[in-house]
């Protein structure tokens, strides 16, 4: 069947990926957070060695440690000396350490260091598929849910919080909804690479936006685009799939700017 | 509608407390922000809070609001009481796309004709569709305001309303407001660094200097010997010019400026 292609099966898990990571990296871009995916990603690692250890999907070790990583930097960021980036950074560098003290110190398993670093979307197996898909409805159902939320504290806490939005717990949310987005897309994408795929098309389909519900669904569109020309490429010169499907969502970042401005005008 | 101030405070159903504060103070790194306040706010009067900078009127207003804890006192506030909150300043990265009706709708959702009504009734000339990015800073304050007044909140909290706002502006958005208390017959709260230009649309002044100096009736408070202490006497200074020749310590012991 059409499944047993593994060239469809990578198509139809990275499309359901750019699907869901475009409207979540809108969040990550529009709060300044793009570090954020970054110090999940790279806390994965342990996520991975966590799951082996445990005897579960790394997938769930995964999600577990990169849930751990926010509930960290919400409680740092209630102290006001260190902003932040700073935080992020030993947070990100912090679990990347700790992640290769345990493999290696895990002598019975083997992880393969280059799938994990880079992806393997062709290795994609429909039990993969099953989680992306079923893993990612969820996340928008809750996503969507808390859409206009969402936006209200990106825009302001204070107004937010004095119009009765509950600031904790939507953003509470929104870290469990990136953590998951990274849990589902790292075997595919690569810790290397999996936070292009949240914040590269959320900025380049800003120049085209006039509103959050387009730049979410171009983002997604984008996305989309982007891992079909990337696995042809990958398929057509036999080069990574990762690093093709970022190279394109890439190149439509920057050719956005070197439209004619009339086309964009209006956006601002 | 054309009732004086006086009128339309009367007509309130017997003057519903929407907000009452009893003692609350509160520190920030052992500086004593407030200290000892009680007020309250009742149904569709005018409230403003002066003071000289860093008297902690913006974190007042946020106390009273529930946005900063208080480490003492007794905060009421009416049950499900509607707010519109215009705070000092927002930063909003342009990287989040919006348009004058979307910001406005951020929370909830409003008919078109709803959106028009309150935009002319703020004063925002620029069209829904524009971006909010390309509005001036008095424009912007208007969209706020507007944002605010689309809940039909039973209080208007404006933190410094006029700011970005030129010399004639200013005189002309405190008159907007006290046009718009009137007709969404809400009660407003807002702070100003200038008693002498809200002088004519405020039912009840707070004097503030980390407690409460003095609150009355805005001619009475601007004779009071606390205020002149604050502020000058308005006779022996140019109005809207004055400037402070001794500022408070956090202590409350007086700094004499040098000129």
């Amino acid at each position: 069947m059409l499944l047993d292609d593994f060239f469809i099966r990578s198509i139809i898990a990275g499309i359901g990926i750019a699907l869901i990571a475009g409207p979540l990296g809108c969040f990550v871009v529009w709060r300044r957070m793009s570090y954020l995916g970054d110090t999940m990603a790279h806390s994965s690692l342990l996520g991975v060695a966590l799951g082996f250890l445990l005897g579960i999907d790394p997938l769930f070790g995964v999600f577990a440690v990169a849930v751990l990583m926010a509930l960290l930097l919400f409680f740092f960021q209630k102290q006001k000396q260190i902003a932040s980036d700073a935080i992020l950074g030993t947070l990100s560098h912090a679990s990347l350490a700790l992640g290769i003290l345990v493999v290696s110190l895990m002598t019975w398993v083997r992880i393969d260091i280059s799938s994990f670093l880079f992806g393997d979307i062709l290795s994609v197996e429909i039990s993969d598929i099953g989680w992306i898909y079923g893993g990612g409805l969820i996340v928008l159902a809750v996503f969507l849910k808390n859409w206009k939320s969402l936006l209200a504290i990106t825009v302001d806490e204070d107004l937010a919080k004095a119009e009765g939005i509950p600031v904790v717990r939507v953003h509470l949310i929104y870290l469990f909804l990136i953590a998951a987005v990274i849990a589902l897309a790292i075997k595919i994408i690569g810790v290397l690479l999996v936070t292009s795929l949240l914040i590269v098309p959320a900025t380049a389909a800003r120049r085209y936006s006039n509103t959050p519900e387009q730049m979410a669904i171009g983002a997604a569109l984008l996305g989309v685009v982007s891992v079909v020309l990337g696995l042809l490429a990958s398929l057509e010169f036999d080069v990574p799939s990762g690093p093709a499907i970022v190279i394109v969502v890439v190149s439509f970042f920057f050719s956005s700017f070197l439209l004619p401005a009339s086309f964009n005008s209006r956006a601002g | 509608m054309n009732l004086t101030t006086k009128e339309l405070y009367l007509k309130m159903p017997e003057n519903t407390v929407l907000i009452d504060a009893q003692g609350i103070s509160l520190k920030y790194a052992d500086k004593q922000i407030l200290q000892n306040i009680s007020l309250s706010i009742h149904a569709g009067e005018i409230v403003t809070i002066v003071g000289p900078n860093g008297a902690g009127k913006t974190t007042l207003i946020r106390a009273l609001l529930g946005l900063q804890t208080i480490d003492q006192g007794k905060l009421y506030k009416k049950n499900k009481l509607r707010i519109g909150y215009v705070p000092q300043k927002i930063r909003l990265d342009p990287v989040l796309p919006l348009t004058i009706k979307r910001f406005l709708t951020l929370t909830a959702n409003y008919a078109m004709n709803q959106i028009e009504q309150v935009l002319l009734e703020t004063g925002v000339k620029s069209s829904p569709e524009t971006s909010i990015y390309h509005l001036s800073g008095g424009e912007f304050q208007r969209l706020m305001l507007a944002r605010a007044l689309l809940a039909e909140p039973e209080l208007l909290v404006l933190d410094e309303p006029v700011q970005n706002v030129d010399y004639l502006g200013e005189a002309e958005l405190y008159r907007l407001i006290s046009d718009l208390r009137k007709r969404y017959q809400c009660a407003v709260l807002m702070i100003s660094h200038d008693l002498h230009v809200v002088m004519a649309s405020t039912d009840r002044v707070i004097c503030l200097d980390h407690h409460i100096c003095c609150q009355g009736e805005p001619c009475d408070v601007s004779l009071h010997p606390e205020y002149v202490r604050l502020f000058g006497s308005s006779k022996t200074l140019s109005i809207y010019n004055h400037h402070h020749d001794h500022s408070h310590e956090v202590d409350g012991s007086i700094q004499e400026h040098k000129h």
